[in-house]
């Protein structure tokens, strides 16, 4: 009953197939029964009335059949025949059902069989892996988030509070243990001013009157003056005195220390770079004296000279 | 109330209806008072509404210069001034919320004392945290975690390669770390981070968004390798506490105050934001704030300068925000876990309720 054939798939072809898919690159057939999914004279399940293919239901393989003497019961029309699991034995029921089939057909089950059996093999090992799945946010939700942190940001005055929170805890104290070392920027120019003024005096007149600088905080963490250190060091540490005024760490002053133990730290202390040392005395009261030494200065002055 | 009638009478019978309307307003003349939105013609309809408008802006100014006016005279007078209104804010219409930690919960130190946390905030562990990232590789990924291996020390990063995050979480226990932190790259770009505490610490999936890494910030600061000190502002309910001590056991518990490092996260409205300083004590003059008003009584206004201490900072490193996405009981197990939160959409309805 070619005729049949030839007369449904003139029909369908020419006229219009419901399963035909038209791409680019060319037609498809979307029927389940179709052996190698390309609408073809050969490989259409309606045109031909002795076919067959290989489905699959849950992992497991079946042959379907259909022959030109079930062609006109549409409901025992298709034979299913379950393959056993096993590659060549699957191969080997194929061939004893479609012993006398056209070469083509059994060819292309075949090909439809391995190309079946690879992707069984591949999604089960997929699905032993994780794999990440992705979840979608409503644009909406997307944009109120971001207009709500906009102004969550501005509502949190970031720098203040933050400010705000460490000089709460220097006023609790947390940083007295460890001293942190800051250089007041005013005392320190103040100072250096002082010093140049000190420097032009002392050139003209020999004899200076003792000049005492006392600096007080009223903060609780101590502040050392850069200064004292920088010229403690350069006083003891280089022995000559060097023509550096100009550099800013010329000191005509020293420290003057008021316990020994100060002299001690202040000495340690006296690089630029502070590096904080366990300090012995730990001073109440955050007061820095110093004090200026007249004949001190007088030998500096000689050394300079 | 005769709506019909005040549309075809001229505008002043409105305004001045309403002018008196203002005061003596019950709620039921509310209910009757035409709304600009029920005049059917838009002309009309955009001029009330204009005029409503352009009276309301007035009344707003002189409401303002009566304000000043009235605060100006108590200064001179030598009153005090009136006192100033507090605005009204989110933080201040805040819901309520029963989870907020009282400051004598024992049951809250209770809790913290059998919490993960306490062995690494007792100092009993030092926290080594292990980063890596999610599978795909991203533009500015690894900018950021070098940055992030700046700022948390101790840190250290490996190459996520293909292994299952259980596996990583395995490995990262038998190498004893305390932390592991997963940045989540979505589209070129850091998107979530995940923060995984060894050995049954909570997992906490955070939102990551509005990253700046340091080389864009303008005049930045090169962080030195002293310990950090570490802020955490606004943790108020028992979740944000949690929170913010899964955040406290990342960084060292002793931090090196001669660093000058700090930094901070901060919680507004649910967001928390990620800062990084320097800073700095100074010392500012700041003249008092008598010399305004010009009390000449000695001749001169009185200026005395006062010092006062200013911290200062310098922005170093990143910035990026958090949201808190879910908090889970145990290690990462999204199927098989115990969620102590998560965070659904219908949680955003009220604009008033947050819940760190």
């Amino acid at each position: 009953m070619e005729h049949g054939g030839e007369l449904v798939w003139q029909l369908i072809r020419h006229g219009h197939c419901s399963f035909m898919a038209k791409i680019t690159t060319g037609n498809f057939c979307r029927n389940p029964y179709n052996v190698t999914g390309v609408c073809n004279r050969s490989s259409c399940p309606l045109a031909n009335n002795r076919y067959a293919t290989i489905r699959e239901d849950n992992g497991v393989f079946y042959l379907y059949m259909k022959t030109i003497e079930r062609a006109h019961i549409p409901k025992d029309m298709w034979e299913k025949v379950k393959l056993p699991r096993n590659y060549e034995k699957a191969l080997e029921v194929i061939d004893k059902h479609l012993m006398y089939w056209p070469k083509l057909l059994i060819h292309k089950i075949k090909q439809r069989l391995t190309k079946m059996t690879q992707m069984r093999i591949r999604m089960r090992k997929l699905a032993l892996k994780t794999r990440e799945k992705i979840m979608t946010t409503p644009r909406k939700e997307k944009k109120r988030e971001a207009r709500r942190e906009e102004k969550a940001e501005k509502a949190a005055l970031l720098e203040k509070s933050i400010e705000k929170e460490l000089l709460e805890r220097l006023q609790k104290g947390v940083y007295q243990q460890s001293d942190i070392y800051n250089y007041p920027l005013e005392e320190y120019n103040k100072v250096l001013d002082m010093e140049k003024l000190k420097a032009a005096d002392e050139e003209e007149d020999e004899e200076e009157p003792e000049i005492e600088y006392v600096e007080g905080y009223d903060e609780l963490e101590e502040e050392e003056d850069m200064e004292d250190f920088g010229g403690f060091a350069t006083f003891k540490s280089q022995g000559d005195y060097d023509d550096d005024e100009n550099d800013g760490s010329a000191d005509d002053e020293e420290a003057e220390p008021v316990d020994q133990s100060r002299a001690k730290r202040k000495m340690a202390l006296a690089s630029k770079r502070v590096e904080k040392k366990g300090l012995d005395s730990k001073s109440k009261k955050p007061r820095v004296i110093v004090e200026v030494e007249r004949e001190d200065a007088g030998e500096r002055q000689r050394v300079v000279q | 109330m005769g709506g019909k009638r005040k549309k075809s009478d001229g505008d002043d019978v409105e305004e001045a209806e309403e002018g008196s309307k203002k005061k003596t307003r019950t709620s039921a003349e509310k209910k009757e008072q035409l709304l600009p939105s029920m005049i059917k013609n838009k002309d009309k309809r955009s001029e009330v509404h204009a005029k409503l408008k352009r009276q309301k802006k007035l009344d707003k100014r002189a409401k303002a210069k009566a304000r000043d006016a009235a605060a100006k005279r108590a200064l001179d007078l030598g009153e005090e001034p009136p006192e100033k209104k507090v605005p009204r804010t989110i933080e201040n219409t805040r819901e309520f919320d029963e989870t907020v930690c009282r400051p004598d919960d024992e049951e809250l130190f209770a809790g913290n004392d059998a919490d993960e946390f306490s062995s690494i905030l007792n100092q009993q562990q030092t926290p080594k945290i292990l980063i890596t990232t999610c599978r795909f590789n991203s533009t500015r990924g690894p900018a950021f975690i070098s940055e992030l291996l700046s700022v948390i020390p101790n840190a250290h990063y490996y190459k996520r390669g293909t292994y299952d995050l259980k596996k990583i979480v395995e490995y990262a226990k038998n190498k004893h770390f305390t932390s592991v932190i997963v940045v989540h790259t979505n589209r070129r770009e850091p998107d979530a981070l995940l923060v995984i505490g060894i050995p049954n610490g909570p997992t906490a999936h955070f939102k990551l968004s509005k990253l700046v890494l340091r080389k864009d910030i303008k005049n930045h600061g090169t962080p030195t390798s002293h310990k950090p000190e570490l802020v955490l502002n606004n943790f108020t309910t028992r979740l944000g506490h949690r929170v913010g001590r899964l955040i406290q056991s990342l960084f060292p518990q002793d931090p090196e105050h001669k660093g000058r490092r700090v930094v901070t996260f901060h919680n507004q409205r649910d967001f928390i934001f990620f800062r990084h300083h320097r800073y700095i004590f100074e010392t500012k003059e700041v003249k008092k704030a008598e010399s305004k008003s010009k009390k000449d009584k000695d001749g001169k206004s009185e200026n005395v300068p006062e010092q006062k201490t200013i911290a200062r900072l310098q922005e170093c490193g990143p910035r990026f925000t958090l949201k808190l996405i879910s908090l889970q009981h145990g290690t990462f197990d999204t199927k098989g876990g115990e969620y102590e939160w998560v965070h659904k959409p219908e949680m955003d309805t009220s604009r008033r309720r947050f819940f760190l």
